[in-house]
């Protein structure tokens, strides 16, 4: 069974709508408002819907072509975050070969085992076998200052920016009962649950929040936390039809999703806050990096990939 | 040196140059996303030298690159004959693509002061890319002593503005010895002019151009320096 033409066409209207309304509200308020101290979150909030609109587009596009186009599109994401990631981490000359590898032979077979359905080896090739080689290849350039640093830091780029990553199209692999060749549904669905989740968080949160859960690192509130998560379970509840999990399973799914996104995000603020940088880089105009709009999928992905895998797959 | 450029090139040559200059700013942007802040001074028609730090041969190329295209039109790398007339297809990319100002470095070898060509090209005009080190920088210092050119630029045309250009990352990117570029994220960050102030000397003055060079490289390259020297 094949993604009925209707329910994607449902879809794409619902996801049209939802930008519309976000552009709409932003509009408003930048017209009403005249207050200066509120003008910055306006265009920060209306950057990010302009961006969703990017996304949606080349997410579409993607979706158009097929799975080979969405793990196409998640191997550029990939490329893109791995570089802002390396471009911060602690390297050597003597790490130029491993890193060589990480990105071009590394990156691109994570891709291709998720395209061509090696569930094995893209479940074992990055943590296993890239984990134990890659640190070889940079100590038999026989440089071992801050050797344990340079190694760690590496896995750790390719761990998130590559491995986790990698399992957004991996949700296409997955064998569910009754929802065959309907796996990009459930792409669309995470994307938005977290998304979504994150959005809330940052309106809702830095304005009426109270309790900051890392102050020095993010300004993250507990309240908008918590108004992100239950709205993610909300707009969850609403694309259950979409996903094989059932409205309360949806629900479920989302908050989850979007409460590890948040511990994502707030963990690569960590790192940025260490490294002194506000954004990864300027690749998103208004934006800052591919990382900065990645970091709570990147985190979220692996967990509602295998969560769904243990409960609904065979 | 076993290639010549030729005086006036055909338009055919010239066509062949533009599209090699356009292919390279996208390998360039492609490879490092390369990006320029413009700290201290705008991105304005203005005639000036960039003085930069030189660690990799891919600096010149960056620098180039991420100049808007009208300032670029009109902007010349100094560069090293010896290296740029070596092949023919060096003789092609130095001289036409990039329209280098070529200077001999070895004196024994030299048919014109190297001085006499870069304020030839300032008055024609142009603006000018410039490594005051003269060479690679493969030292753990941020820089090396510049040499004299740039202290003779700011006292024979003061009117021209002497803008310190930092390149940051490129030393990752393409060590010397290495083949494959790593796709790091590169940005190149312009800073205020320097000016000779009155009554300054030259050692003064380059000092002085160097620490302001410096300031600019960004600190998250600082803390990857430190980790490099602690290796």
């Amino acid at each position: 069974m094949s993604p009925s033409a209707n329910d994607v066409l449902t879809l794409a209207a619902a996801v049209v709508l939802v930008l519309s309304v976000l552009t709409l509200a932003g509009e408003l308020l930048r017209a009403r408002v005249t207050d200066d101290r509120a003008h910055p979150m306006i265009e920060t909030y209306l950057t990010r819907v302009q961006s969703w609109w990017a996304m949606v587009a080349l997410l579409g596009l993607a979706v158009l072509i097929g799975k080979s186009g969405v793990v196409a599109l998640f191997a550029i994401a990939s490329f893109a975050a791995l570089r802002e990631m390396v471009t911060y981490t602690t390297k050597t000359r003597a790490d130029h070969l491993s890193l060589a590898l990480a990105f071009f032979v590394v990156l691109p077979l994570q891709y291709a085992f998720v395209g061509f359905g090696m569930q094995s080896l893209f479940g074992t090739f990055i943590p296993v076998y890239a984990f134990l080689l890659l640190p070889v290849v940079s100590a038999l350039r026989g440089a071992p200052g801050g050797f344990l640093v340079r190694v760690s830091e590496t896995q750790w780029a390719l761990m998130t920016a590559v491995f986790c990553l990698s399992h957004v199209p991996a949700l296409m692999t997955l064998d569910i009962p009754g929802y065959a060749g309907r796996g990009v549904f459930l792409i669309v669905f995470f994307i938005i649950c977290v998304q979504g989740g994150d959005l809330i968080e940052h309106g809702f949160g830095r304005r009426l929040g109270r309790v900051q859960v890392a102050p020095g690192i993010s300004p993250k509130t507990r309240e908008g936390i918590a108004a992100g998560i239950a709205g993610a379970a909300l707009i969850g509840a609403a694309l259950a039809w979409a996903t094989p999990f059932g409205v309360a399973g949806a629900m479920a799914m989302a908050a989850t999703a979007s409460a590890v996104g948040m511990a994502g995000s707030l963990v690569f603020s960590a790192i940025k806050r260490d490294r002194g940088v506000k954004d990864w880089s300027h690749l998103i105009p208004g934006q800052g990096g591919f990382m900065d709009q990645l970091d709570s999928a990147i985190f979220a992905a692996p967990v509602f990939f295998h969560l769904t895998g243990q409960i609904w797959a065979v | 040196m076993t290639a010549t450029v030729p005086a006036t090139p055909s338009r055919l040559r010239r066509l062949a140059a533009r599209l090699t200059g356009r292919a390279l700013v996208l390998f360039v942007r492609l490879i490092t996303a390369a990006r320029a802040e413009w700290e201290g001074v705008g991105p304005v028609p203005h005639q000036r030298v960039y003085f930069a730090n030189h660690v990799s041969n891919g600096d010149m190329p960056v620098i180039w690159s991420v100049l808007p295209p009208a300032i670029r039109r009109r902007t010349r790398p100094v560069a090293a004959a010896d290296y740029w007339l070596k092949t023919r297809m060096r003789a092609f990319i130095g001289p036409e693509v990039f329209r280098c100002v070529l200077v001999d470095r070895r004196a024994e070898h030299r048919t014109e002061d190297p001085m006499t060509a870069i304020l030839r090209a300032l008055d024609e005009g142009a603006s000018l890319i410039l490594f005051p080190e003269g060479n690679r920088n493969m030292t753990a210092d941020p820089l090396l002593p510049f040499r004299a050119g740039l202290y003779n630029i700011a006292r024979d045309r003061p009117e021209v503005e002497l803008v310190p250009t930092w390149i940051a990352n490129l030393n990752a990117i393409l060590p010397k010895g290495e083949v494959i570029p790593l796709p790091l994220i590169c940005t190149v960050t312009f800073g205020a002019p320097v000016a000779l102030r009155p009554g300054e000397d030259r050692a003064a003055f380059l000092a002085r151009a160097a620490g302001e060079l410096a300031a600019l490289a960004p600190s998250p390259e600082r803390l990857a320096d430190a980790g490099e020297a602690a290796g």
